[in-house]
């Protein structure tokens, strides 16, 4: 063992092997402690929000979409006054929430789940997600929207889906609005439409009900022959459509599905703000979906996940919704924003269909819509 | 050289002392093994297992009609087509254009060449929907290439419109991979020792002659190992192909997440999940049958071999490759900084400020914290994927071992499994003692660590296995024992690609979206969800601020990136 490999041995190789042995091997332990503090600090993170107070407060996980949002004091208060940390955690899309929740029944990753909208209420309540629970503000509710008798889900927000115009465009144009579904297969209209997927996008699939409610299940497939022969382009997802499709934002269709909040949006989120919105909505091609929240079946904390609902229909959360997710508040107290009062327009009586219509077929409708439109 | 290295094996196991030597080092990465096989399990097989068995024995009985009928289903046969040709095409052309690009950025030496070799690595973890918005801004009709043409021949003059095509797919992958050959390959030719090739050179072959007999065949095990990347990650391509591709073209992953996600119909997305996974496993069979050549050489420092670019051959190639990146790596990403600044008069700061106004109404949490978040869970991720990655490569460096070999490949599978698979298989599997992750920070992590850590054992490993045996035994010989060996040998080699690989794990942790979205808390978004919520919002400012948001990921990765790579150029890249 006298022999050992030295600076000073005659090199073997072409290699320089041993030289600058000791700075590095005193680099690769400093970056080995970068990490490690850093995991470390990762560690703290997750803790820091455990601040003790007096009594441990009740936990209550709330699974969500990953378009949820709500002001984050608004949420600190509501726990600090009633001893709850409210945890929402996001998981994909609206469909996927509902499947992730029915796989997990057995063993619920949430006591709450928030997000689930008209198209998917079926499926959800044939697995048996929710237990029953009776806010005490469900008179505050718009009676229209309590579409359950056995109180297992409770109405949140509402939202249309409708066709938006880019006002400007057609006023260059000289061509007038469309008012209704019929107009976008008029020649007049030739190119001009875009729309999502419904096998892929929320709204496109609420704009595919619309047009079964509006043409009756016999006549939908062929509005949508006719729109595809009239050069409707179909997108992915709506931000696809919004801002890449749509002439507001730089692409060559004036018409585009959106949501009947996008025209106020506009407005609020221009700087300057201008007088008119720079987007119309089409009354006549609105289709409403509610989204409902609902107790997970096998939550431990069903008196403090009651106590989340009670939450999100009080006014302070109602009155955000308009400008934090781009939906209507579902209570009769809560006052829309001003630009929401001014520029968003709420039809009377929107396009609707039965949300365990919508389950019996929705399948079906998305497997011919493909046949009719893609193939 | 396979031969030569097993002579020398013969010749070692001769000498009794140095056989029980060779024994611990067997015995000490068996142990190694451990590691990633518990990660692997744990974090891959089960999940994915518990989610296709779901599927496959819905009540407890095997669903064979479903099985039967999905695998029978024309529409089925077509997706998988089309999925298997255009990841083939997409490999095909990134390597096709990659490749030199990888040659310019390892052997010619220029000004900018270390910044440039780090930014050709941005591409590759934006996110796809920001990305292939600038690609539908640059091939559609209102493209620069139109506007100049219809500013020359007037307004009849014909126009380009890619959108919605099989080229704006193949273009969008060689965009997103381009880095994964210029790392992985150009990793191992600056290692290269030029004398070989000055040596054919002098016996009188041509460039081409040089490239294809003596360079190519070096670098082998890294060119098979790029384009298996490559062709996993193009194979399993989703928001590519969805955006551009247009809603008529389908891959297999596309009808998983829609079987899954949307339809839940768990016994088609099984059937889908296992066709994919056999098609890659098939894959990576044949990658292995290829690259099993092992190239036992020599290797030198970096900064030994670039040289500068001083004849007109070289020249002419370098500028040619410049060329390139800036056109396809560089345009898409310059239409989101324009889009980052513009404002509807002009030009302006606003979408960064708002970024950074304390009271944003736009996300959960102020914007700063999903920059915050991202870093961290990247740093963690990055960690994780070092400790597995670095375990499985040591022990694999034998390549002849059966056990190393099935590692090696199964932490391929991550990246060849779906999103959706994966994220719903943490859901079903991971929710009871001892391990019940339910809502955990750590998921997001490890779904993170899972996609980087094949990308660690294939920098790390092809280095690992082409360190010529003769120095560790020349060093055995002189005495030194199996671990002061491999201090000394292995470790100063494999540093740097350890580094390398930290480098390329933190930027995909900080990309990564498809699993994120399934684990990530509301509360605490990473960029990219951020900028996906912030695009699922109506209204100008938000597309500005999802642009100014992206903007700034790929400077933080931009200089991540930097950071690491001078780090290693400083310290531990000296040989």
């Amino acid at each position: 063992m006298a022999i050992r490999m030295t600076r000073t041995q005659p090199q073997t190789s072409a290699v320089p092997i041993a030289r600058a042995r000791r700075p590095r091997s005193l680099t690769t332990q400093r970056w080995v402690a970068a990490l490690a503090i850093v995991s470390m600090a990762i560690a703290a993170c997750g803790d820091a929000s455990d601040d003790a107070t007096d009594s441990e407060p009740t936990t209550v996980r709330v699974l969500t979409h990953d378009s949820f949002d709500v002001d984050a004091d608004l949420v600190a208060a509501y726990e600090h006054a009633h001893n709850l940390r409210i945890e929402f955690i996001a998981m994909g899309d609206a469909g996927s929430v509902v499947n992730q929740a029915i796989l997990t029944r057995n063993a619920p990753q949430g006591d709450v789940l928030f997000g689930v909208d008209t198209t998917f209420l079926s499926r959800a309540i044939d697995a048996e997600l929710f237990v029953s629970y009776r806010s005490p503000r469900l008179d505050a509710i718009d009676t229209r929207y309590l579409v359950d008798d056995e109180y297992r889900v409770t109405p949140i927000d509402v939202g249309d889906v409708c066709l938006n115009v880019d006002v400007g465009w057609f006023d260059d144009a000289g061509l007038p609005l469309p008012t209704d579904l019929d107009d976008l297969t008029d020649d007049a209209y030739r190119g001009l439409t875009a729309v999502m997927n419904p096998a892929t996008s929320s709204p496109g699939l609420a704009f595919l009900l619309a047009t079964v409610d509006r043409f009756g299940q016999d006549g939908w497939l062929d509005f949508w022959a006719s729109l595809r022969a009239n050069d409707v382009v179909v997108t992915d997802g709506w931000s696809e459509t919004y801002y890449d499709e749509f002439t507001l934002h730089g692409g060559d269709r004036p018409i585009v599905v959106s949501y009947a909040s996008s025209p106020p949006a506009e407005v609020f989120f221009a700087d300057p703000q201008p007088d008119v919105a720079p987007s119309a909505v089409i009354e006549a091609s609105c289709f409403r979906q509610v989204e409902f929240a609902g107790i997970l079946a096998g939550t431990e904390v069903e008196e403090a996940a009651g106590s989340v609902i009670d939450f999100l229909l009080s006014v302070k959360f109602q009155e955000g919704v308009p400008l934090t997710m781009f939906v209507f508040p579902v209570v009769n107290d809560a006052q829309l924003p001003d630009v929401f009062a001014r520029h968003a327009v709420v039809p009377d009586s929107p396009l609707e269909l039965d949300p365990w219509v919508i389950g019996e077929h929705r399948d079906q409708w998305i497997n011919d819509w493909t046949s009719t439109v893609l193939r | 050289m396979d031969q030569r290295l097993d002579l020398d094996r013969v010749a070692v196991t001769m000498t009794p002392t140095r056989h029980g030597r060779a024994s611990t080092v067997r015995f000490a990465r068996v142990w190694l093994l451990v590691i990633p096989v518990v990660f692997l399990s744990a974090f891959f097989f089960y999940p994915v297992a518990s989610i296709v068995g779901l599927g496959l024995w819905p009540d407890g009985r095997f669903a064979f009609d479903r099985v039967a009928a999905t695998v029978s289903d024309p529409t089925v046969a077509r997706v998988a087509w089309f999925t298997l040709w255009q990841a083939a095409a997409s490999t095909g052309l990134t390597l096709l254009i990659a490749l030199p690009g990888a040659y310019v950025l390892a052997r010619l030496d220029f000004p900018g060449r270390r910044v440039i070799r780090s930014l050709v690595t941005v591409p590759f973890v934006m996110p796809t929907v920001v990305v292939a918005s600038a690609f539908l801004a640059l091939l559609g009709p209102r493209s620069p290439i139109n506007a100049t043409s219809v500013a020359l021949f007037g307004s009849g003059a014909p126009t380009i419109d890619l959108r919605r095509t099989v080229a704006a797919i193949l273009i969008a992958h060689v965009f997103f991979n381009y880095a994964v050959v210029v790392r992985t390959v150009g990793g191992l030719w600056e290692h290269l020792d030029p004398r070989l090739e000055d040596a054919a050179r002098l016996m009188g072959a041509t460039r081409w002659r040089t490239f294809r007999e003596v360079t190519l065949p070096l670098l082998a095990p890294a060119v098979w190992s790029s384009a298996a990347i490559v062709f996993l990650f193009t194979f399993t391509s989703f928001g590519v192909v969805l955006i551009l591709g247009g809603p008529t073209r389908a891959t297999i992953e596309v009808e998983i997440h829609r079987a899954t996600a949307q339809l839940l119909d768990l016994p088609l997305a099984s059937v889908l999940a296992l066709l994919q996974l056999v098609a890659v496993v098939a894959a990576l069979a044949v990658y292995g049958t290829l690259s099993r050549r092992v190239t036992g050489q020599r290797l030198v420092a970096a900064d030994h071999a670039p040289r500068r670019a001083d004849d007109r051959a070289s020249k002419i190639l370098l500028r040619a490759n410049l060329a390139v990146m800036a056109v396809l790596l560089a345009t898409p990403l310059l239409v989101l900084v324009e889009r980052s600044f513009a404002m509807p008069d002009g030009w302006g700061l606003d979408h960064y400020r708002a970024l950074f106004a304390p009271a944003s109404t736009v996300l959960a949490v102020a914007p700063w914290q999903a920059i915050r978040n991202s870093l961290i869970f990247a740093a963690a991720a990055t960690l994780m994927a070092l400790v597995v990655g670095t375990a499985a490569s040591l022990a694999a460096t034998d390549a002849r071992s059966l056990g190393a070999r099935i590692v090696d490949r199964g932490l391929m599978l991550p990246l060849g499994t779906s999103a959706v698979t994966i994220g719903f298989g943490f859901l079903v599997a991971l929710n009871r003692p001892p391990l019940d992750l339910r809502g955990s920070l750590l998921l997001v992590p490890i779904a993170q660590a899972l996609v980087a850590t094949p990308f660690v054992v294939r920098t790390v490993l092809p280095v690992l296995r082409s360190i010529d045996q003769r120095l560790r035994d020349a060093a055995g010989t002189l005495g030194a024992s199996p671990a002061k060996v491999w201090q000394e040998i292995d470790l100063p080699i494999i540093g740097r690609a350890v580094l390398v690989a930290a480098g390329f794990s933190f930027a995909i942790a900080l990309g990564e979206f498809g699993a994120t979205v399934f684990v990530a808390r509301a509360q605490m978004p990473t960029m990219p969800v951020a900028i996906f919520r912030l695009l699922g919002r109506p209204g100008v400012t938000h597309f500005g601020q999802a642009m100014a948001m992206s903007t700034l990921l790929m400077v933080i990765t931009a200089a991540a990136i930097v950071v690491i790579d001078r780090v290693r150029v400083g310290q531990i890249g000296r040989f």
